[in-house]
């Protein structure tokens, strides 16, 4: 079959009532401007480490959000923490801050939960 | 026992204790030096770096010079209790050696005036006993400066003092009695047997003989145990500086540095630390924000003491990396790489990272310079595109390093304690620098530029922008008009106190218009607010810090504020109606056409 480039995404639906949310809620309480953040992307678009790969920081900080941390902590190692995203964000999210502390977070040493 | 008494036993046992802990401390801190240290130490311990070592134990640890240049009256106070009390062991050694009769115990030295209670009557003797009075008055004069800097710090030059431990407390309290307690206890002695001086004499005079009798031997005692409990807190207070600032110093020469993490070396620089507090004075964050609890001396005493974990790592994160500390530190302790120690992030931090930059190919740029604006310029493309129209206009071949995709330098994964992803990450930007072949590399951002010159080891020179057009205008090859603007200019911390370029900017500005004086400039700059070595200031107290800066920086009514940071920039432009401009933009607007 001739392939257009056009594919079927597969469902993504996930149960937030069973996520666990620990990990999330540290994350709010240490970075509070993070409840700040609409996912407008400005911080994707102005990536540095996106204009070598395909890392994605607001998709990185969306999913975490859902409580989905798979994988997350290898994606989060491209950031160069340059701060550019810190500095485009309209709502004032301390983005350098939420990606340090998603970080440690991820590290299997520092499992609180 | 001949010369003995036994109000000298605290004495004797403060001082044996004081020498065995010190020591077993000291032993403990070299062996955790790690192998580039101690390599260091085995290739130049007997080399020639030992009589610059010598000369400055002598002016600082001694003479305090470095306060003194910054504040005289806390020199001097410093000066008259170090070098005093140190001329007082050393002359009362050489009297006692002299005088004293029957068997010699080092105590002797100390508790000469009991020991020996003849009348001064050669001239040798008589100029020793007014010696001795004279430096005892001159430790004291610096004694009652330090209580009046207790009392009230402004006289003495100082916003704030250091809040205290009860540990370093209690010591204070006995190194300030030990002055007052030698000089009460000479004076009964000398109402005595009239062996005292100008001072202690005189003193004495006004005590009755029964009373003189009846205190001698009280104070005497109070004497040894003030130096007893004085001698065996030492080593677990700030008083620790004194030995430790000798060995710091040695090291220091030997070309010993702070690793990425804590070594013996740090171990040293923490006790190094006096805790005066001269780094909190033109803190920004205790300045404009009243934080009071960040600074590195409480970050360095924390450390120290290894305890509250948790506040060793809310301070060490809470600190904008301005350099403005490091520069004030009068034991010149290198604080900014004890912060990062602080920072570590430890297991977070993984090896072999960045892989997706191997396939990036530097340009062949044989005979060009290759220029890098770093990440910050990509946000102000004014700068980059000033800069361009200075190279054509000078006829300098360029080629832009990362004008499409932008590397980071590294410094900021470094500064937040991720040190070998930033390991990784140089290692990736160096190669590709080196692989281009370029014959300099000239950056916009300070911050790139403090990297590439301190962290990098690359094969061509690095300059920053400022420092370029400078050597571009001297060398005749840029010719710029010269007008009625005025200026003012901001010191960046990491391109002014971060790697010392004060004077190139202000050349450059001064050959295109006037530059205004401002009140805090150069080494005393205000920081922007939005260094990047702080990532827990909120946007409400960065703006504050901001300004602040701006304040300072406006106040002479300037036409721009320029900056040579676009970190800076991007700060200040939001924060105020005056013009700013980063001094490329200013520069390539007044660049004269060369027809």
């Amino acid at each position: 079959m001739a392939n257009f480039g056009f594919t079927i995404k597969k469902t993504r639906s996930f149960n937030l009532s069973q996520a666990d949310l620990r990990k999330v809620n540290k994350l709010l309480e240490e970075v509070p401007s993070y409840r700040l953040c609409i996912g407008c992307g400005g911080c994707t678009a102005t990536c540095s480490a996106r204009q070598f790969t395909d890392f994605d920081i607001r998709k990185v900080h969306n999913t975490f959000r859902r409580g989905q941390y798979d994988k997350l902590a290898e994606e989060l190692r491209k950031c160069m923490l340059c701060g550019k995203c810190t500095l485009v964000c309209p709502r004032g999210v301390n983005l350098r801050s939420l990606i340090i502390n998603m970080r440690q977070l991820l590290t299997p040493s520092n499992e609180t939960f | 026992m001949a010369n003995f008494h036994p109000f000298v036993v605290p004495f004797v046992l403060g001082t044996i204790g004081l020498f065995i802990i010190c020591g077993y401390k000291y032993v403990r801190w070299i062996k955790q030096f790690d192998r580039k240290q101690q390599k260091l130490i085995k290739k130049n311990m007997f080399s020639t770096r030992i009589f610059p070592a010598i000369k400055e134990m002598f002016n600082e640890c001694l003479l305090h010079l470095r306060i003194t240049k910054k504040n005289w009256r806390l020199g001097y106070m410093h000066r008259s209790i170090a070098f005093g009390w140190f001329l007082l062991i050393v002359v009362g050694a050489i009297e006692s050696r002299i005088g004293i009769k029957g068997p010699f115990h080092f105590w002797c030295a100390i508790f000469y005036r009991f020991f020996h209670h003849n009348p001064p009557i050669n001239g040798t003797e008589v100029f020793f006993t007014q010696l001795m009075d004279l430096l005892l008055l001159y430790v004291l004069s610096g004694i009652f400066l330090a209580f009046v800097k207790k009392i009230h710090s402004r006289i003495l030059g100082m916003k704030r003092t250091t809040k205290h431990t009860v540990m370093d407390t209690t010591v204070k309290v006995a190194l300030w009695s030990i002055f007052p307690l030698r000089l009460l206890s000479e004076s009964v002695t000398a109402r005595l047997y009239a062996n005292g001086g100008f001072l202690t004499q005189t003193l004495g005079d006004l005590f009755s003989r029964p009373v003189a009798q009846a205190l001698e031997l009280p104070l005497w005692s109070l004497y040894s145990l003030a130096l007893c409990i004085f001698f065996l807190m030492l080593p677990f207070t700030r008083y620790m500086h004194i030995f430790t600032e000798v060995f710091l110093i040695y090291f220091r020469k030997l070309g010993l540095r702070d690793s990425v993490k804590m070594t013996g070396y740090t171990k040293f620089e923490l006790s190094a630390c006096s805790r005066c507090g001269m780094c909190i004075d033109r803190c920004p964050l205790y300045n404009t924000l009243d934080i009071n609890d960040v600074q590195s001396v409480y970050l360095l005493r924390n450390l120290r003491n290894l305890e509250h974990h948790q506040d060793i790592l809310a301070a060490g994160k809470n600190c904008l990396m301005c350099h403005q500390c490091a520069e004030d530190c009068p034991v010149d302790i290198d604080l900014m790489s004890i912060r990062r120690i602080s920072r570590d992030k430890g297991d977070t931090d993984m090896a072999d990272n960045y892989r997706y930059l191997d396939p990036v190919k530097g340009f062949n740029a044989i005979g060009r310079v290759a220029y890098f604006g770093g990440c910050m310029t990509q946000l102000t493309p004014t700068i980059s595109e000033s800069m361009k129209a200075i190279f054509e206009a000078a006829g300098v071949k360029y080629w832009h390093l990362d004008g499409d995709r932008a590397i980071c330098c590294g410094r900021p994964l470094m500064q937040q304690g991720f040190n070998k992803q930033a390991a990784d990450l140089r290692r990736k930007v160096s190669e590709l620098i080196s692989s281009c072949n370029a014959t300099a590399l000239i950056t916009s951002c300070p911050i790139c530029y403090n990297t590439f010159k301190h962290e990098y080891h690359l094969p061509i020179p690095v300059y920053h922008h400022t420092e370029y057009i400078d050597m571009l205008i001297h060398s005749g090859k840029l010719s710029v008009n010269k007008s009625d603007t005025t200026f003012t200019y901001h010191d960046p911390c990491d391109l002014g106190r971060g790697t010392g370029i004060y004077e190139q900017p202000r050349e450059v500005l001064k050959a295109i218009g006037q530059l205004k004086q401002i009140s805090a400039e150069k080494e005393n700059s205000v920081c922007c607010g939005m260094n990047l070595g702080n990532t827990v200031l909120s946007l409400d107290q960065q703006t504050k810090l901001r300004d602040k800066s701006l304040q300072i920086l406006t106040e002479p009514n300037p036409d721009v504020v320029v900056t040579a940071c676009p970190m800076c920039k991007k700060a200040f432009k939001h924060g105020t109606e005056a013009n700013v401009k980063d001094i490329a933009e200013v520069v390539a607007s007044s660049v004269r056409n060369v027809e």
